[in-house]
């Protein structure tokens, strides 16, 4: 009997889950469009593990990636970037802090005529590099800028 | 919960160039509360969909060290005076909200 009801337990949970999850898509048709949060990326604390994780490994450094950033952020909780590039078929911008306690800071992907350019602000803990990625297709390019930080952003 | 969402677009010749405002803590986690001294909990945006006509046009995927009350600057081609921007996010605590607005006509 006990067990019985523990499977009928079980499988009411695992519909209301279910019908949780529908309603949600019903409620923000919007967000369920948005992609899977790359959770072990983000929490990465070696970059080379959150570049791994992405898939972002064979960057080729380009004068064709343009990154706009200070070269003195006196606040580091508020450091603003512009990127922004002519290369053809870009689909995704990725942007990684170096010396950040997690250093994979922000992804954006463009489509449907979305021009490849974004402009943000973001929290540097110390001076670091700024690291921009952007993938192409099979391609992958690489800008950085040196950022010097005069009051870290993390306890912000 | 549902913060507003500011957004301005203006329409270039051929771009409409979007800046949204989001008010958000965007805790890191790493913060202590001045008051308390306990640390205040995470609590940032993790996605950001911007749509135009109800197509996806950017996706955004962001750590806890995007800024507080993160700014998003965009461009998108093909828009026309009537077009909907729409822009909505969820946060790690399953918190979302969205917003839309109508392309200008070019000023």
């Amino acid at each position: 009997m006990r067990v019985m009801r523990r499977a009928l337990l079980a499988r009411l949970c695992a519909g209301a889950t279910l019908w949780s999850a529908a309603l949600a898509g019903v409620l923000h048709p919007l967000l369920a469009l948005a992609r899977q949060w790359n959770k072990k990326a983000f929490e990465a604390q070696a970059l080379a593990d959150a570049l791994n994780e992405l898939g972002l490994t064979k960057a080729a450094e380009s004068r064709e990636v343009i990154v706009k950033a200070p070269e003195i952020a006196e606040n580091g909780a508020q450091v603003p970037i512009e990127i922004s590039t002519a290369i053809a078929g870009v689909d995704t911008i990725y942007v990684f802090v170096d010396k950040n306690p997690q250093p994979f800071t922000a992804s954006f992907s463009f489509m449907n005529g979305a021009q490849a350019f974004v402009v943000t602000r973001i929290k540097m803990a110390e001076s670091s590099l700024l690291r921009v990625i952007v993938r192409a297709g099979d391609k992958q390019y690489t800008a950085s800028r040196d950022i010097k930080v005069t009051i870290g952003g993390c306890g912000e | 919960m549902a913060q507003p969402i500011r957004m301005r677009i203006k329409l270039e010749h051929d771009f409409a160039d979007v800046r949204v405002l989001i008010e958000h803590p965007m805790e890191t986690g790493l913060r202590k509360d001045p008051v308390t001294g306990e640390l205040v909990p995470m609590h940032f945006i993790q996605s950001m969909t911007a749509t135009l006509n109800g197509n996806a046009v950017v996706e955004a995927q962001w750590s806890r060290a995007v800024a507080r009350n993160p700014y998003v600057q965009f461009r998108v081609n093909g828009a026309k005076p009537g077009d909907v921007v729409g822009i909505a996010w969820v946060d790690n605590h399953g918190e979302s909200n969205s917003t839309t607005m109508k392309v200008p006509a070019p000023s």
